[in-house]
């Protein structure tokens, strides 16, 4: 794609030594050439940051202020460990899905690096954060750093009150149950820092008095008759098992349901991030490498500087095949690069086979059809739907099939015409974040008599739950403050309890 | 459009805070860690931090995920011998033949120990965790022998060598202004009457003599007022506080006779290490006397101390009685801490050792906040030990005990050094 120059171009600097000034030119160069591309992105804010504050960014999950605990500190040694010697390098960079869009630049790296990772960062995540549908439903790029620095300083009152270890045994708690602590399919509301202080005080109240409310209801002592069936609480099952504590843990004081609150809004922010890894990476990938790649046509970069780009690129994007010990599943930054590239193929230079399988995109825009992509897809559905056997043939994909009622694993599917819609399911499937965690859900109060609560599995093809599922529960109990069981359904419909946590004694501080 | 914040200058140790609660949270592991490293390493490393590690189950963070089992079909990379149909055996272990369940495997399965670095703060804070110089609080509290003076503004009173002269000179001023203010504002009135008058009249007018009589008057009042008076004096106060004997000086006594070999000596070098390094983060200065002996005792320098070799008999009073002597001569006038640390294998001419235990009963420990005695031998206890057992009961400040082997020399030290409840 040569283009002819309008105006004699100044190449930008070229060498390894960066300055603010030249990363200044650079992000301006790229942002003109992302404009041109109809990149639709928040203001850009990047800071420079040293290694140390780079592992200090890792370790409270990348963002800029966080809570105190101490797992933030594990994550911190190990990182810190394994840079110290070398086993492992810093990511070049890190990016917030924030307004205005924060991007970390490492200090240490060299000038052609920082232009990658502006471009990367800057432009093609921003991009996706503002225009992808689960962004924009689940995140408020607007008030996260707001509601962190709220989030942080309200545990530190809490700590200040109730002392640190009490608050630490809860965030435990809490942390255990993450992954179960998401809405997927509610839409929730939006957070603000304003709204939420203004709230806080009066939701304090509110819930605890309802708690009460639900309790008093117990009759004396009712002797029961007959085995009438009773109708359960929750009536429907409760897919969010911290919003269910939050709201109905009996013996929670305010402040623990507000901490609860706040590690439940946490999880659900990072929730998209977790379902669009291979189409946001990708994405990224795909415009570094493409407004860079305009740029040099332009005359503008050196050939040193595209010769260090593109060996890093290279890197980022290499595909180990099942045998190498490299392999570990299948690169989400290759499989989402040569996704989009193939797309803009397909636009752009469709043959026959693409015509059969995607007639809708075949020689369309390719921007257009970029931009509903991007918008309004996540890994499950966009693998579902552009996945080519173009690209499967490349990956040389393959899909196995194990199962352990069977000797030996078989192989399901491979790269060929009979196999390419297989493999394209399963690979779709194995994002699916239903495949992915356990379905556990929240079944049963006994709101009659022990109070206890139980969860149910529902296995997804007969799996199992890890051995640590025990200890979870022990967490779940010490939320709870009662007896909680876990039973499994089986394939008849048939529940069996699996793990029962006994907690009998009431009205004990519940972390102690 | 873009904002470029250098925040590299900013705070580093965000996760310094992090850091700590990590510690405290694993502080029994860490603790373990580090006393089991302690054996290993050579006491001249205590200057280095310390890499512990701590296994990873204790460390886990659960969370719910599936575990082996159940039916996973899986899409791979880089197919070159699979077409669809294909029986594959099931990989051994996971991982070694590739095609294996990579994912379906978590965490749970292959635990590394967690390993991280401690920094030489860290680990010298665990290393002398609980562990407190014997008697030490109590000396401070009691024996405040020691003054220093500081200044502490100014006095009215004092000796004239403390005479502050900008402040007295400051307050005569002030004081010289105060009282001729009245005289001076008639002055500067009579002064403007006598100028109208001399305009007017010219000199010799009675009302210009009245006025230069006045003037006169007024002037002589204002040049009465002391240029400096007694109570204008300030003096500098100095006011004297007590400050804590922060010196101290440490014994190292040995028996180099025959009997001590290199290894007992290195022990024995250990121990006296030990103390050493525990000395100096309670005191500023610290000063060591080495002391070695055989049949004779000698004050050598520290290279002399443990490298030289010697041979014969002993007797242990004589290293004592050097103790003494010195003792004495250099740091008995109440500065001092000190410290005695006494390494031998126990043997000694017989008749010797109820010397040393009068010696060191009645001469030396109501000098010294702590005296250590250890033992180095797989043996019975000689009679060094048994007189030495004697004293033990009578003095709180003396304390004793057998090492066999390099790796006991920690839980000695503990033991030696375990926090007295004064």
């Amino acid at each position: 794609m040569k283009r002819a120059p309008v105006r004699k171009p100044e190449p930008l600097p070229s060498g390894s030594e960066w300055s603010t000034e030249s990363i200044d030119r650079y992000n301006a160069e790229i942002a003109r050439v992302a404009a041109h591309y109809r990149l639709d992105t928040y203001p850009v804010q990047v800071e420079i940051i040293t290694a140390e504050q780079m592992m200090d960014a890792y370790a409270s999950v990348g963002m800029p202020v966080n809570y105190h605990h101490w797992s933030f500190g594990k994550h911190f040694l190990a990182t810190e460990k394994g840079y110290r010697r070398g086993q492992m390098g810093l990511a070049y960079e890190i990016v917030i899905n924030s307004n205005p869009c924060i991007a970390y630049l490492m200090e240490e790296n060299t000038l052609p690096m920082q232009g990658l990772v502006i471009a990367h960062a800057a432009y093609g995540h921003n991009s996706f954060f503002k225009g992808n549908y689960l962004f924009r439903t689940w995140t408020n790029a607007d008030a996260i750093i707001d509601y962190l620095v709220f989030a942080r300083n309200y545990i530190g009152q809490c700590e200040e009150r109730y002392g640190e270890e009490a608050v630490e045994l809860l965030l435990d708690s809490c942390h255990a149950l993450m992954s179960l602590g998401v809405d997927r399919y509610k839409r929730p509301p939006k957070l603000s820092l304003a709204k939420e202080k203004l709230r806080q005080q009066e939701r304090e109240e509110y819930l605890q008095g309802q708690v009460n409310d639900l309790w008093r209801t117990l009759p004396a002592h009712e002797v029961r008759t007959g085995t009438r069936e009773e109708a359960r609480f929750p009536p429907e099952p409760e897919e969010n098992l911290l919003y269910f504590i939050e709201k109905n843990a009996p013996l929670l004081e305010p402040w623990q349901r507000e901490v609860v609150r706040i590690v439940r809004k946490i999880a659900q922010y990072f929730f998209p991030q977790r379902q669009t890894q291979v189409m946001n990476e990708g994405w990224a990938t795909f415009w570094h490498y493409t407004l860079l790649n305009h740029l040099y046509d332009e005359g503008l970069l050196a050939d040193s500087f595209m010769l260090e780009f593109l060996q890093s690129h290279t890197n980022v994007v290499y595909q180990p095949p099942y045998n190498s010990r490299w392999y570990n599943g299948i690169n989400p930054y290759a499989l989402g690069f040569a996704m989009w590239q193939d797309i803009r193929r397909m636009c752009e230079q469709p043959d026959d086979e693409d015509r059969r399988w995607f007639p809708e995109i075949a020689g369309s825009d390719w921007l257009e059809t970029f931009d509903f992509a991007m918008r309004n897809f996540k890994d499950e559905s966009f693998i579902a739907q552009y996945l080519s056997p173009k690209v499967m043939r490349e990956f040389r994909m393959f899909a196995v099939l194990d199962d352990d009622r069977e000797d030996k694993l078989k192989v399901s599917a491979i790269h060929n015409d009979e196999g390419f819609r297989r493999v394209r399911d399963i690979l779709s499937d194995q994002y699916n974040l239903g495949a992915r965690e356990p379905n556990v859900q929240v079944w049963n109060v006994d709101l009659r008599g022990d109070r206890s609560l139980t969860l149910r599995h529902t296995p997804y093809r007969r799996r199992p739950l890890s051995d640590s599922a025990e200890e979870v529960m022990r967490h779940v109990a010490r939320l709870w403050g009662f007896t909680v069981r876990l039973e499994t359904v089986d394939e008849s419909g048939k529940a069996e309890l699996t793990h029962e946590i006994r907690n009998e004694k009431r009205r004990t501080l519940v972390l102690s | 459009m873009v904002r470029i914040i250098d925040r590299r200058f900013d705070s580093k140790n965000k996760s310094a805070v992090n850091r700590q609660r990590f510690m405290r949270r694993f502080k029994q592991q860490i603790r373990k860690a580090v006393s089991e490293a302690i054996q290993g390493r050579s006491i001249r490393d205590l200057e280095n931090g310390e890499q512990v590690s701590i296994p990873a189950r204790d460390l886990s963070e659960p969370s719910l995920h599936h575990g082996k089992g159940g039916i996973w079909e899986q899409v791979f990379s880089g197919n070159d011998q699979f077409s669809s149909g294909d029986l594959i055996n099931r990989p051994l272990g996971g991982g070694a033949g590739g095609s294996g369940k990579g994912k379906a495997s978590n965490e749970g399965e292959h635990e590394d120990d967690f390993v991280f670095q401690l920094s030489r703060e860290e680990f010298l804070e665990l290393f002398f965790e609980d562990l407190e110089l014997p008697r030490l609080v109590r000396t401070q509290l009691a024996k405040v022998t020691d003054y220093k003076t500081q200044r502490a503004g100014f006095t009215s009173d004092g000796v004239p060598a403390n005479i502050n002269i900008i402040r007295s000179m400051r307050g005569a001023l002030g004081r010289r202004l105060a009282l001729g203010s009245p005289y001076a504002g008639r002055l500067r009135e009579l002064q403007q009457q006598l100028d109208d008058a001399l305009a007017r009249d010219g000199e010799d007018s009675a009302e210009v003599q009245a006025l230069r009589d006045e003037i006169g008057v007024l002037r002589a009042k204002i040049d009465r007022i002391p240029f400096i008076d007694s109570f204008d004096l300030r003096y500098n106060n100095r006011i004297k506080v007590p400050r804590p004997t922060t010196q101290a000086v440490m014994f190292c006594l040995m028996d180099v006779s025959g009997s001590m070999d290199e290894e007992r000596k290195s022990t024995a070098k250990r121990f006296f290490m030990l103390l050493y390094l525990f000395l100096t983060r309670s005191y500023e200065h610290i000063e060591v006397v080495f002391i070695r002996h055989h049949t004779v005792a000698k004050e050598v320098d520290e290279d002399e101390f443990f490298h030289s070799r010697e041979s014969g008999g002993t007797v242990v009073s004589s290293a004592l009685v050097l103790m003494r002597d010195i003792l004495r001569e250099r740091y008995a006038n109440g500065q001092w801490n000190i410290y005695g640390a006494q390494a031998s294998d126990g043997d000694n001419w017989d008749n010797d050792s109820p010397v040393c235990g009068q010696l060191l009963g009645n001469e030396i420990l109501p000098w010294c906040q702590y005296f250590a005695y250890i033992e180095i031998t797989a043996g019975e206890p000689q009679n060094l030990w048994r007189e030495y057992a004697k004293i033990g009961g009578e003095h709180d400040n003396f304390a004793m005990q057998r090492i066999e082997s390099p790796a006991d020399i920690y839980p000695v030290f503990r033991e030696l050094f375990k926090k007295t409840i004064t």
